[in-house]
């Protein structure tokens, strides 16, 4: 089912943005401080009512609890307020579904395989690290087993190999067919790992299309203000900058 | 049904009964016949027991529900200026005289905690986050304190004063089951509107706008929060005056033989807060002091500022 915004507009925010996303594929939204990449993701996860749909749905009429059955949302904030284990906070995601204690369990189960954390699943939350975290937490979203996987900036607080390694999941979703939607920061990140690129400058869109269609040193220059160039061959680019 | 649910009831089970034989007659059910032994029991005795397990079960559940809510430790029922308000209301009724009426004083103290509900909802409005939310219980909470310590200051005459005082200080002496009769309904109304937020108490350990993905309606939850906080501590500040420190402590003892989850607090903390107060209120009884027995609510400041500074000190070592 297509995740698509028409003509979205949020007051002080973003205006007139129109796109539609396809399941099976990874989509990078990027953009300067501001631009409104966060704001776009909300919405697109139903978090701020707009013009966006799923599949023949209007966003806004899903009830909420069928709402999250559909789009997982990681947001920014990485934060677990009370000290969990890793098992019962993969276990939230269940919470939007009335499936029975099997089906939830064996859903909990299989996103903690997904993302290795077996070993660690009665591990309380303080004592993982920074790296094991982001992957619980993403776990949450895999275990309320989304058709979209909407997540904000999951990428921040991880080193180069945490990096890697969760693209590395984050593909392996849109392999499965599910719509991957990842606002983020670095564009040679988004280069080299995303299949479109959603480009937003100042609340409004400013280019969408395939990685090297878009993140042009044009494009860059003129959203940016940036002079880059890029190096390297296709898949792995590095942004050279002055 | 979890362990500590199990562990909890039945040590309610063990106590309950136990209690009703402490005081400052004890009754011995083995030894030789005690005077008054029956209307003692039933009349004095029985009715302050059940008044303990439906007070302390309901500052023990909605102690759990906020921390949950505002996904802090420290929080606390009164924190939404509910129980301020609803001893305004009593201290009103003193203040009027209307007091000596029977019921007056706990409906005052209902209404009281009610319009604590209902400038919450004129403030916070439909849409407003935990922040000024919580602000806005803890102004109304220093309203009703200084609008309580205004009636004290005027108050009309010498006994109307030691009324108020002596009632803000918190106790089950001298209830009866009329008091049990008030408290009981929105009590059992409190607890089973708590127990409509245990999926929205647990989403929002990952963060409002998690929750909010998580398909948690936040403007209900906040609703649901109001009323079952509300009926709880109102009915307990009626029957029983200003009880501090349960609703802060009691998720504390029980939330490290849970999975920590906001949900799975709900029930243990209701039992454990309702065993509390009923030991208590017995070691309230049996504490000889000269001219009368010890408050319920001095007993569990003195046990429970300690407690808090414990608490403190973790944190800080947790945090350093």
């Amino acid at each position: 089912m297509t995740l698509a915004a028409r003509s979205l507009s949020i007051p002080g925010r973003l205006s007139d943005v129109s796109l539609t996303l396809d399941p099976g594929t990874v989509t990078a939204i990027v953009g300067p401080n501001g631009a409104g990449k966060s704001t776009l993701l909300a919405a697109l996860a139903g978090l701020i009512p707009g013009a966006v749909s799923l599949g023949p749905d209007a966003l806004r009429t899903l009830p909420p609890r069928l709402r999250a059955q559909r789009i997982g949302y990681l947001p920014q904030s990485g934060d677990v307020a009370w000290n969990v284990s890793v098992r019962t906070l993969v276990g939230l995601g269940r919470l939007p579904h009335d499936a029975g204690v099997q089906a939830d369990a064996a859903a909990i189960a299989a996103a903690l395989h997904q993302l290795d954390l077996e070993t660690l699943a009665d591990r309380p939350v303080a004592r993982l690290s920074g790296g094991e975290r982001a992957r619980a937490l993403l776990a949450r979203v895999l275990a309320g087993q989304p058709d979209w996987v909407l997540a904000d900036e999951p990428l921040a607080a991880l080193d180069l190999a945490h990096q890697q390694a969760l693209l590395a999941r984050f593909r392996a979703l849109a392999g499965e067919g599910r719509g991957v939607v990842l606002v983020l920061h670095d564009l040679a990140l988004a280069m080299n790992h995303a299949d479109r690129v959603v480009v937003l400058h100042e609340g409004r869109l400013a280019a969408q299309g395939a990685p090297a269609d878009v993140l042009t040193p044009d494009l860059i220059a003129r959203v940016w203000g940036v002079a880059a160039r890029w190096l390297g061959e296709p898949g792995v680019q590095a942004l050279a900058l002055p | 049904m979890t362990r500590p649910v199990l562990v909890l009831s039945a040590l309610l089970l063990i106590a309950l009964p136990l209690s009703l034989l402490a005081g400052q007659v004890w009754i011995d059910p083995f030894g030789p016949p005690v005077r008054n032994a029956v209307p003692i029991l039933m009349e004095l005795r029985a009715p302050r027991a059940v008044l303990a397990l439906l007070v302390g079960g309901g500052l023990g559940a909605s102690g759990a529900a906020m921390q949950g809510y505002l996904r802090n430790p420290l929080a606390d029922p009164g924190l939404f200026g509910v129980a301020p308000m609803a001893a305004l209301g009593a201290v009103l009724s003193f203040y009027t005289g209307y007091a000596v009426q029977p019921y007056a004083l706990p409906a005052f103290a209902l209404v009281g905690g009610a319009l604590a509900m209902a400038l919450l909802a004129l403030i916070a409005g439909r849409t407003a986050g935990l922040a000024l939310f919580t602000l806005a219980g803890m102004m109304i909470a220093s309203l009703a304190g200084a609008l309580t310590s205004l009636a004290i200051s005027l108050s009309p005459n010498p006994f109307a004063l030691s009324e108020i005082v002596t009632w803000l200080m918190g106790a089950l002496a001298d209830r009866g089951w009329s008091d049990v009769a008030i408290a009981a309904p929105f009590t059992l109304a409190g607890l089973a509107i708590l127990s409509r937020t245990g999926r929205g108490l647990d989403a929002l350990t990952l963060g409002e706008e998690a929750a909010r993905s998580l398909g948690v309606d936040p403007v209900r939850l906040q609703w649901l929060m109001v009323a079952g906080v509300g009926a709880l501590v109102g009915a307990g500040v009626a029957v029983a005056g200003i009880i501090g420190f349960v609703g802060l402590i009691v998720p504390h003892l029980v939330r490290p033989f849970t999975d920590h989850r906001p949900s799975a607090l709900l029930l243990p903390s209701a039992l454990a807060g309702a065993l509390l107060l009923l030991l208590a209120d017995c070691l309230c009884r049996v504490v000889p002091l000269p001219g009368g027995e010890l408050r319920l609510g001095i007993a569990l400041s003195l046990g429970g500022a300690p407690f808090f500074l414990h608490l403190l000190l973790r944190l800080r070592r947790d945090v350093a």
